[in-house]
C-alpha cells in the first residue's frame, strides 16, 4: 500500500511537471498522435508529450522494460491511468500495435519478434494496420480468401481486405492469409508486411461520420519474406482469436476512457440540460443519465476485476466488448437528446465545437458494436464459451 | 478498518456456506414452511446453527460477542443463502437492527442485544418503513418526551419477521415534519409492551413480515439509541450496509436462477434439438450473463468500499443495489419464460425465485429509489 501511495505521488508530480497544459484538454479527433514513419502531430504540443512518455516507457506501461514499456505492475498501471484521467491527459500515443498486435507478440512471439518489433510500437514509428476483414469475411472471418502462395522464399500474396482501418497511412499491416484452400479455420496464416511493398493499392471509403478512417486494400502478387510469418503456417487462426480479444477489451474501453474526445459524459449532459449548480431539473433526462452514470460506474468495476482475474480471456473479453459498446452508443443517445437540435449541427460556426464533436461522435459510436466483431457476435461467443450452450 | 478478505479466505468461506446453505436449507425446506404455513417462518434451529457457525456475529464486534468478519464476509454468505432461498431473520436482526446497535448503542444496550444476536436467540426486527415504498426518512411515528420516558403513536409496515420479534428497532420522530432528516428517533423496545399490536403478513415470498401499530405505547427513557434527533446519522450508513447485504443475496438468488435456467436450455429439446441452440435464446441467455457480471462487480465494490468506509460507499452502494434489482427482474422474468409453460407451475422452483425477486428488490430501496439517490448524491 505504501509503495503504492509514494508511486502515485511520484507520478502525479511528474504528470503535473511533465503533461504540457495544451495536452491536458479534449481532444478533437485530428489531433490524435498515431505515430509511423510519417508523423503527424497537429497540435504543437503533442511530440514533446508523446517523447517524454515514451521515454518514461509509458507509450506501454504493462510492457517489459526492454521493450520500451514501462514495466509497472497491474496497480500501478491502474494508478497511472487514473492520475491521467484526473489531470486529463491525453493518451500520447494510439496505435493497434499497443492494443493488439504488441500484447499479442508478447504471449507468442519469439524473442527474434519481440525485439524486432516491439521497440518501434513503443516509440511510436511504426503504424500498424490490420487486415481481418474481406468483403465476403466479415463476421464469417474464416472464411477469408486472399491467398498467400509458398514460392520457396517468399509468399506471394493476392486478394483484397475492406474495412482496414488507416490503410491509407498504416507502414505494416497484420494480416490473415489463406495458405490451405481445401480446409476452412485450418488453412489460414498470420503475416506481417509493409505497406509500401509492390502491388498494394488502398482506397479511402467515407464514414457516415464524415471521416476517412477506413479503406479498402487490394493485394496483386504481394511478395512477403518468409519469416514475417508468425507462428506455424495454418496456424493462423488460435492467433487471430487471440489478437481479436485483446482487440475487443481495446475497444471496450473507448467509452470509458482513452478516446476522450469530448468532456465527460456527466459535464457534457450538465451543460445541455444542467441549471447554475449542475442540478437537472427534468425528472426524465435526470432519470436517464444517473441510468448511464450508474452502469459507468459497474463497468468500471467488471473492467477492474476482469483485468486481475484472467487478462483477456475469450469469454470476458467478449461481454466487456459487447457491453463497453452498447453502453458508449447508449450514453451518446442520451447526450443527443440533452443537446436537441444543438447536436444535430454537422458543420459551421454557429455551432461550439463541442456540439459538433458530439454530432460527429454519436455517429461514429455506431461502428464500436460492429468493428472488431459484431455484438452478435460477442454473444455468440459469450454463449458458447461461457454458458457453453449447444451449436 | 477491517481486514481484506484474502481470496482464499473469501473461497473457503464461501464453500463452507455453500455446503451448508445446499444441506441444511435446501429449497425444499422454503416449501415446507409454506405449505403448513409455519407460525414463525422460518426454522428457529437453522437460525441457532446459523449463528453456530458465526455468521449471526458476522459484522458485530469480537467486544460485544461476535465475530467482527465485516461486510465483504457478510456479503459472501449471503449469495450462498440467496442460492438455496434461505429463510431466516438474517435480513431483519443481522442487517439492519443489530448494526444500530453496534454503532450507537450504549453499554447496557449492546449487551442486553448483541450477545444474544450473535448467538441465535434473539431476533429483532427494524420497525422503520410507514409507507409501501422505501422512504427512510419519512417518518411520522411521534415519540412524545414524558416524565417516565416517551410515549409511542404511529404505524409501521413491511416489519421483517415482526411477528415473531423479541425486541423492536423503533424509528419514531421525536421533532421535525415528516420528511425532515432531521429530529429522526431510534429506541431498541420489548415487542411485548402494552399498546403494540402486531398483525403478521404473509408476503408473497413465503416470509413473514408485520403491520405493526403503537397506541400510546409508554417506553423508558433509556430506550433511546443515541442523541434524540440525530438517528438519521445513525440510521443512512446501516441502511447502506443492509443494501449492499441484500444485493449479494440478490446475487446468489439471480445467479443460482440463471443456473436452472441454461441448465434447462441444454436438456429440453424442441424442433428436434435443445432449446438452447436456438440464438434468440442463446442472446438473451448472454445478456443476462453480462447484466449478472457487472450487477456482481458492483456489488463487490460496494462491500468493500463498506470495509474500508471510504468515502464514496454511499454512491457505490446505490450503484450495486440499481444494479442488482435491474438485473434480477431480468433474470427472474426470462427465466419464468425460458421454462414455457414449466415455468408457470408451483411445482418448479422458477416461481419461487421469481417472488423472492420482487421482495428483495422493494427491500431498502428499489432501482428508482436508488437513480434518485445516486442523482443526488452526485450532486446532478
Ligand atoms: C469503424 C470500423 C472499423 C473497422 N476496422 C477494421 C480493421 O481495421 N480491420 C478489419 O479487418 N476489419 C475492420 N472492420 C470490420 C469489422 O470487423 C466487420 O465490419 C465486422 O466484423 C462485421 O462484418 P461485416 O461488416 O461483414 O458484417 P456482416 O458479418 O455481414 O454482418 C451483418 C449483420 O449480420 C449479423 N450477423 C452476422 N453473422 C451472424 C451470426 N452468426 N449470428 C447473428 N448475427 C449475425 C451481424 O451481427 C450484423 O448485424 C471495421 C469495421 C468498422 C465499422
Amino acid at each position: 500500500m505504501i509503495k503504492l501511495d509514494s508511486f502515485r505521488n511520484e507520478t502525479r508530480t511528474w504528470l503535473e511537471e511533465n503533461c504540457p497544459p495544451g495536452m491536458r484538454t479534449p481532444m478533437p479527433d485530428d489531433e490524435r498522435v498515431w505515430g509511423g514513419k510519417k508523423p503527424v502531430f497537429k497540435h504543437p504540443d503533442a511530440k514533446t508529450w508523446m517523447d517524454r512518455m515514451i521515454e518514461r516507457g509509458w507509450t506501454a506501461p504493462r510492457w517489459p522494460r526492454e521493450y520500451g514499456g514501462g514495466g509497472l505492475s497491474l496497480a500501478e498501471a491502474e494508478i497511472l491511468s487514473e492520475e491521467m484521467n484526473r489531470l486529463g491527459c491525453r493518451p500520447p500515443l494510439f496505435s493497434f500495435g499497443l492494443g493488439m498486435l504488441g500484447p499479442l507478440l508478447l504471449d507468442i512471439g519469439t524473442a527474434t519478434e519481440k525485439e524486432r518489433y516491439l521497440p518501434p510500437i513503443t516509440r511510436g514509428e511504426i503504424w500498424w494496420c490490420q487486415g481481418y476483414s474481406e468483403p465476403g469475411a466479415g463476421s464469417d472471418l474464416a472464411g477469408l480468401q486472399t491467398r498467400a502462395e509458398d514460392k520457396g522464399d517468399h509468399y506471394l500474396v493476392n486478394g483484397q481486405k475492406v474495412w482496414t482501418s488507416y490503410a491509407h497511412h498504416a507502414d505494416w499491416i497484420f494480416c490473415l492469409v489463406r495458405t490451405d484452400t481445401s480446409v476452412k479455420h485450418a488453412g489460414i496464416s498470420f503475416l506481417l508486411f509493409d505497406m509500401e511493398s509492390p502491388g498494394i493499392e488502398v482506397r479511402p471509403i467515407k464514414l457516415i461520420s464524415g471521416t476517412s478512417v477506413f479503406c479498402e486494400t487490394f493485394f496483386d502478387d504481394v511478395r512477403v519474406p518468409k519469416d514475417q510469418l508468425i507462428g506455424e503456417i495454418n496456424g493462423g487462426w488460435a492467433i487471430a482469436k487471440q489478437l481479436l480479444a485483446h482487440e475487443r477489451s481495446m475497444i471496450s474501453q473507448l467509452g470509458a476512457r482513452g478516446g476522450n474526445r469530448l468532456p465527460p459524459f456527466k459535464d457534457m449532459a450538465r451543460r445541455y440540460v444542467g441549471d447554475g449548480n449542475g442540478r437537472i431539473a427534468d425528472p426524465l433526462l435526470r432519470d436517464l443519465i444517473a441510468r448511464e452514470l450508474i452502469n459507468d460506474r459497474a463497468f468500471e468495476s467488471t473492467s477492474k476485476r476482469a483485468m486481475g482475474a484472467a487478462g483477456a480471456a475469450a469469454g470476458l473479453a467478449s461481454m466487456l466488448k459487447y457491453y463497453g459498446t452498447e453502453q458508449n452508443k447508449r450514453k451518446m443517445e442520451v447526450l443527443m437528446k440533452c443537446a436537441g437540435s444543438a447536436g444535430l449541427g454537422w458543420e459551421g460556426d454557429e455551432f461550439a465545437d463541442d456540439d459538433l464533436v458530439l454530432c460527429r461522435s454519436w455517429l461514429r459510436s455506431k461502428g464500436n458494436s460492429i468493428e472488431g466483431g459484431t455484438s452478435e457476435v460477442q454473444l455468440n461467443v459469450i454463449a458458447k464459451r461461457e454458458l457453453g450452450l449447444p451449436d | 478498518m477491517i481486514e481484506q478478505l484474502t481470496q482464499e479466505d473469501r473461497k473457503l468461506l464461501r464453500d463452507t456456506a455453500a455446503r451448508f446453505f445446499h444441506e441444511r436449507s435446501p429449497i425444499t425446506a422454503l416449501r415446507q414452511l409454506r405449505d403448513k404455513k409455519d407460525a414463525v417462518g422460518f426454522d428457529p434451529g437453522l437460525w441457532r446453527e446459523i449463528s453456530d457457525m458465526g455468521w449471526a456475529g458476522i459484522l458485530i464486534d469480537e467486544n460485544d460477542g461476535g465475530v467482527g468478519l465485516g461486510s465483504q464476509a457478510l456479503g459472501v454468505i449471503l449469495e450462498q443463502s440467496g442460492r438455496s432461498l434461505a429463510a431466516s431473520p438474517f435480513v431483519a436482526t443481522v442487517l439492519s437492527a443489530a448494526p444500530i446497535i453496534s454503532s450507537a448503542g450504549n453499554p447496557e444496550q449492546r449487551g442486553n442485544a448483541l450477545p444474544g444476536v450473535s448467538n441465535g436467540v434473539l431476533v429483532i426486527s427494524l420497525a422503520h418503513e410507514e409507507s409501501p415504498r422505501h422512504a427512510p426518512h419519512q417518518i411520522s411515528t411521534r415519540a412524545a418526551k414524558n416524565v417516565d420516558g416517551y410515549t409511542i403513536n404511529g404505524k409501521k409496515t413491511f416489519v421483517l419477521d415482526g411477528h415473531v420479534a423479541d425486541l423492536f428497532l423503533l424509528v419514531a420522530r421525536t421533532a421535525g415534519q415528516n420528511e425532515e432528516r432531521a429530529g429522526i428517533s431510534l429506541f431498541l423496545i420489548d415487542s411485548s409492551l402494552p399498546g403494540i399490536n402486531i398483525k403478521r403478513t404473509t408476503m408473497v415470498d413465503s416470509r413473514n413480515a408485520a403491520h405493526i401499530q403503537f397506541d400510546n405505547v409508554q417506553i423508558p427513557a433509556n430506550s433511546i439509541i443515541g442523541k434524540a434527533g440525530y438517528g438519521a446519522e445513525i440510521l443512512d450508513p446501516v441502511l447502506d450496509g443492509a443494501r449492499a447485504g441484500i444485493a449479494s443475496e440478490m446475487l446468489g438468488t439471480a445467479q443460482k436462477t440463471f443456473d436452472i435456467t441454461i441448465e434447462y436450455l441444454k436438456t429440453r429439446e424442441q424442433f428436434g434439438a435443445p432449446i438452447g441452440s436456438f440464438q434468440a435464446l442463446k442472446h438473451r441467455a448472454a445478456e443476462m450473463f453480462c447484466e449478472i457480471e457487472l450487477a456482481r462487480s458492483a456489488v463487490y465494490s460496494a462491500l468493500q468500499a463498506l470495509d474500508q468506509k471510504a468515502s464514496n460507499t454511499a454512491e457505490l452502494v446505490c450503484v450495486a443495489k440499481a444494479k442488482a434489482c435491474d438485473m434480477i427482474e431480468l433474470v427472474s422474468n426470462e427465466a419464468v419464460q425460458m421454462h414455457g409453460g414449466v415455468g408457470m407451475t408451483d411445482e418448479a422452483n422458477i416461481g419461487l425465485f421469481l417472488k423472492r425477486a420482487r421482495v428483495a428488490q422493494q427491500l431498502f430501496g428499489d432501482v428508482i429509489f436508488h437513480r434518485q439517490r445516486f442523482a443526488d448524491l452526485i450532486g446532478i
